[in-house]
């Protein structure tokens, strides 16, 4: 993923601009994240240890979730969130798993599961 | 929903990650994308903002940072919990034809896709076929059928738009669950008999 210095230079960046106070001022994750990019917590840290944002976020790690989704529930940009999960990789309270760059999308195994999780929701 | 402080994760369950599997909704403006994923998620259909670069357009020259157009666009998607090691995560394409370079990174890594087709207006869903042809992205056309449209058979819309024998067209109603999910079984099979003809 590139460099995101540039946007908050945009002209309409104004309103995204108050968000990025949370991780800092920081724009660019230390961790390369993926919109699907899974995350998970690795209990090491409690929520109550962190900051606001980063509690919500860890919070909602108790379950393998998406960059997306986090993003979704927390009502920031992913740029954003990108950030606030990096940090929280960079101290251990969460793992991430990048999407396989490689992905089979012919793996019948994996296509048979989903034809069957489909099936079971008709 | 108590804080799990004190499970130990060990490397071998750390390699019990889910595999997500993504999957696409394209089609041209006002077709259905968004209802269509919200009606099959599990969760309340969600968006996120993402900040695009134009200088990710099918080429590797990230340097050239000078003129780099950076732009941010609501995405849509939902998910599907299939099994414990399975998520499904459908992501609605923006509509508007302007972004369409950001299609790469979304279709990067994508199983299949869904082109929502609206029979009066069929021409909107070229660039979605363009698309996926080119990129070699398996697809299936549904056609989300308005009440206002013309009910056309599926070999109209397939003479129509130039498909393949071997591509499925489905009608849909995308606010609805069951019909809506049934095009990604639809999809699915279709997925996995090109998967098997494509082994020699
Ligand atoms: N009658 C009918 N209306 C539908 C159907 N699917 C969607 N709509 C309506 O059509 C309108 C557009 O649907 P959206 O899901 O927002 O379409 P979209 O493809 O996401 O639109 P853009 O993101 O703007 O390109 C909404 O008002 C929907 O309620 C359908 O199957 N039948
Ligand atoms: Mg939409």
């Amino acid at each position: 993923m590139s460099s995101f210095e540039h946007p908050l230079l945009d002209d309409d960046a104004g309103p995204l601009v108050r968000p990025y106070t949370v991780s800092n001022g920081r724009t660019a994750p230390t961790a390369k994240l993926d919109l699907l990019s899974l995350v998970r917590s690795t209990g090491q840290l409690r929520p109550s240890q962190l900051e606001a944002e980063h509690a919500e976020a860890l919070l909602l790690c108790r379950e393998p979730i998406s960059v997306a989704e986090v993003s979704a529930h927390l009502r920031l940009p992913a740029m954003v969130i990108k950030v606030l999960l990096s940090d929280l990789v960079d101290v251990g309270a969460i793992i991430a798993q990048a999407p396989d760059p490689a992905v089979d999308t012919t793996d019948q195994t994996v296509l048979e599961a989903l034809l069957n999780g489909l099936q079971r929701r008709l | 929903m108590a804080y799990n402080g004190d499970s130990d994760h060990s490397p071998a369950q750390q390699s019990r990650m889910p595999t997500p599997i993504k999957l696409l909704v394209a089609g041209g403006f006002g077709v259905g994308k968004t209802t269509f994923v919200g009606s099959v998620s599990e969760i309340e259909p969600l968006s996120t903002e993402e900040t695009i670069t134009a200088a990710s357009i099918g080429t590797d020259d990230l340097t050239g940072v000078g003129d780099k157009v950076t732009t941010t666009v609501a995405l849509d998607f939902g998910r599907i919990t299939l099994d414990p090691q399975h998520i499904l995560y459908l992501f609605g394409t923006p509509g508007q034809d302007r972004f369409w370079f950001m299609w790469n990174e979304l279709s990067d890594g994508a199983f299949g896709a869904v082109v929502l087709a609206d029979t009066r207006r069929l021409e909107d869903c070229f660039p979605a076929l363009d698309f996926f042809e080119r990129r070699g992205t398996q697809f299936i056309v549904a056609v989300n059928e308005f009440d206002t449209g013309f009910h056309y058979e599926p070999e109209e819309v397939r003479a129509a738009l130039d498909l393949k024998p071997n591509i499925p067209i489905v009608c849909c109603d995308a606010r609805d669950p069951r019909s809506a999910t049934l095009v990604l079984v639809t999809l699915t099979k279709h997925l996995m008999s090109a998967a098997a003809s494509s082994v020699r």
